[in-house]
C-alpha cells in the first residue's frame, strides 16, 4: 500500500506538471491571439 | 403457478437497496432538481437492472443461451467500444461554451489548472484506502468536476465502479452551492473575500474565437496525446460555434445532441449499478472521496490564487480561483454570490466565469493527462 501511495504522489507530481506545461503553452496562445488582434486594430 | 412467484422468491436484499436508490436518485432529480437529466435516468435504470431476471440486461435463460439486454448492448457500444456517448456529449458541450471571457483575461486559464490537484490528492488519498491505482485513478477524476470525463477515464481505465463514479460525480457537480461555499471558507477570510477586481476585458476578434479551439487541440494534442479525443471533440463543437457558417449544427449539438446523448447517458450507465457490485462498502468509500475531491479542487484553487497574489500588483479575488472546476456554470454563480455577500459592490461574475471556462478546458486535460500517465504505472 505505501508503495501505491507513493506511486499515486509520483503521478500528482507528474500529473500536475503535464497540466500546467498544457495550460502555460494555451497561456500563451490566448496572448498571442489577443495581440493579434491589437495589430490588426 | 410457481413460475408467477419466481421473480420476488429471487429478490435479494441487495436488490432490495438498489431499489431505494433508485427511488431515492428519482426523488432527488425531481423534488430537489439535482442533475435530473442524468440523475433521474441513473435512478429508473437501477431499478431496471435489478429487477430479478430482467430483460433490460443480458441474461442466460434455459433452452435459448444468452438473451441480449438492451443496457448492456446500448453500454457496449456507446461506452466501452470507443466511449462514444461522452465524447459525442463533448461536441455539443463545446458548441455551448463561450471562450471569450478567457480570451478576454487569459490569466483567467491558470486557475484552470490549479483546481484540477483536488484530482490527484483524491488518488493518493484512495490507494491509502485500498483501491488499486487504476481504481484511485477512476475515483479521483471525479474531481474533475465534469461527468463525461468522469465515466471516459473510468471506462478506459476498466474500473468497475464506473456507476457510483458516475453518480458522485453528477451529485456533487449538483451540490456545488453547498460544497463551494464551505470549502472556500475554509481558508479565506473575510477580507480577501472583499477584495474588489476591476473588469476590463479586451475585445476579442472573431479570428481568435476562430483560431483558439484549432490550436489548443493541437498543442494539447502534443504534449498529452491522450487528451486528442476528449479536448478534440470539445473543440471540434466550439469551432462548429465560432466558425458561424454552421449555425444550424451548432443548434443542433447544443439541444439535439446534447439532449439525445443525456437521454440514453444515465440508463446506459445505470446497467454498471447490479446490486452484487454497487451495494459494498468500496461505493460508500466512493462517495466519500468524491466529495473529498469537490473541497479539494476548490481549496486548491483558492490557495493557489493567494501564492499569485504575492506576485502581481492587481489582486485577485483567492475565490476566483475556486471558479477553476469544470462545474458550469454553477461554480461562477456562487462566487459572484458570496463576493456579494463580503461586500454588496464586489461583481466578480465575469472574472469567475472565465476561470469556471478555464476549469472545462483544464479537466478535459486532466483526464487525458491521467489517461496517458496511469497505464505506464500500473
Amino acid at each position: 500500500m505505501q508503495s501505491l501511495f507513493n506511486t499515486s504522489l509520483i503521478l500528482m507530481g507528474k500529473g500536475m506538471l503535464a497540466i500546467f506545461v498544457v495550460i502555460f503553452l494555451i497561456f500563451f496562445v490566448l496572448l498571442f491571439l489577443g495581440k493579434t488582434k491589437k495589430k490588426e486594430e | 403457478m410457481d413460475f408467477l412467484l419466481e421473480g420476488l422468491l429471487a429478490t435479494t436484499w441487495k436488490q432490495l437497496v438498489m431499489f431505494g436508490v433508485g427511488s431515492l436518485l428519482i426523488y432527488l432529480a425531481i423534488t430537489k432538481k439535482l442533475e435530473p437529466a442524468l440523475l433521474l435516468p441513473i435512478g429508473f435504470g437501477a431499478i431496471l437492472v435489478n429487477l430479478p431476471f430482467s430483460g433490460a440486461v443480458t441474461q442466460m435463460m434455459d433452452g435459448i443461451g444468452e438473451v441480449p439486454g438492451i443496457l448492456d448492448w446500448l453500454f457496449n457500444l456507446g461506452i466501452e467500444a470507443a466511449e462514444a456517448m461522452p465524447l459525442l456529449l463533448f461536441v455539443g458541450i463545446g458548441a455551448m461554451i463561450d471562450f471569450g471571457p478567457l480570451l478576454a483575461n487569459p490569466k483567467l486559464i491558470l486557475f484552470g489548472a490549479a483546481a484540477q490537484w483536488g484530482i490527484f490528492a483524491t488518488i493518493s488519498l484512495a490507494t491509502l484506502l485500498g483501491f488499486s491505482l487504476s481504481d484511485a485513478a477512476s475515483i479521483g477524476i471525479i474531481g474533475a468536476a465534469d461527468g463525461p470525463t468522469s465515466i471516459l477515464v473510468s471506462q478506459v481505465l476498466g474500473s468497475k465502479y464506473i456507476g457510483p463514479i458516475a453518480i458522485a460525480a453528477y451529485s456533487y457537480m449538483a451540490l456545488v452551492p453547498i460544497i463551494q461555499p464551505f470549502a472556500i471558507k475554509l481558508v479565506t477570510t473575510k477580507k480577501e473575500r472583499m477584495i474588489k477586481m476591476p473588469y476590463n476585458p479586451r475585445s476579442v476578434s472573431k479570428r481568435a474565437k476562430i483560431l483558439f479551439p484549432i490550436i489548443v487541440t493541437i498543442v494539447s494534442g502534443y504534449v498529452a496525446p491522450a487528451s486528442v479525443s476528449l479536448v478534440g471533440m470539445l473543440m471540434f463543437g466550439n469551432l462548429i460555434r465560432e466558425c458561424t457558417v454552421l449555425d444550424t449544427l451548432s443548434t443542433a449539438a447544443q439541444t439535439v445532441l446534447v439532449n439525445l446523448i443525456t437521454l440514453l447517458l444515465g440508463i446506459t450507465i445505470a446497467s454498471t449499478m447490479k446490486a452484487e457490485t454497487f451495494v459494498t462498502l468500496q461505493t460508500i468509500m466512493i462517495m466519500g472521496l468524491g466529495l473529498l475531491a469537490f473541497i479539494f479542487d476548490s481549496i486548491a484553487g483558492v490557495v493557489f490564487a493567494k501564492i499569485l497574489n504575492l506576485f502581481v500588483k492587481n489582486k485577485v479575488n483567492p475565490m476566483v480561483g475556486a471558479a477553476g472546476i469544470s462545474a458550469f456554470p454553477m461554480s461562477a454563480r456562487v462566487i459572484q454570490r458570496m463576493g456579494l455577500q463580503a461586500d454588496s459592490q464586489n461583481h466578480l461574475l465575469m472574472h469567475a466565469v472565465g476561470a469556471n471556462v478555464a476549469g472545462q478546458i483544464a479537466s478535459v486535460i486532466a483526464g487525458g493527462v491521467i489517461l496517458g500517465l496511469v497505464p505506464g504505472m500500473i
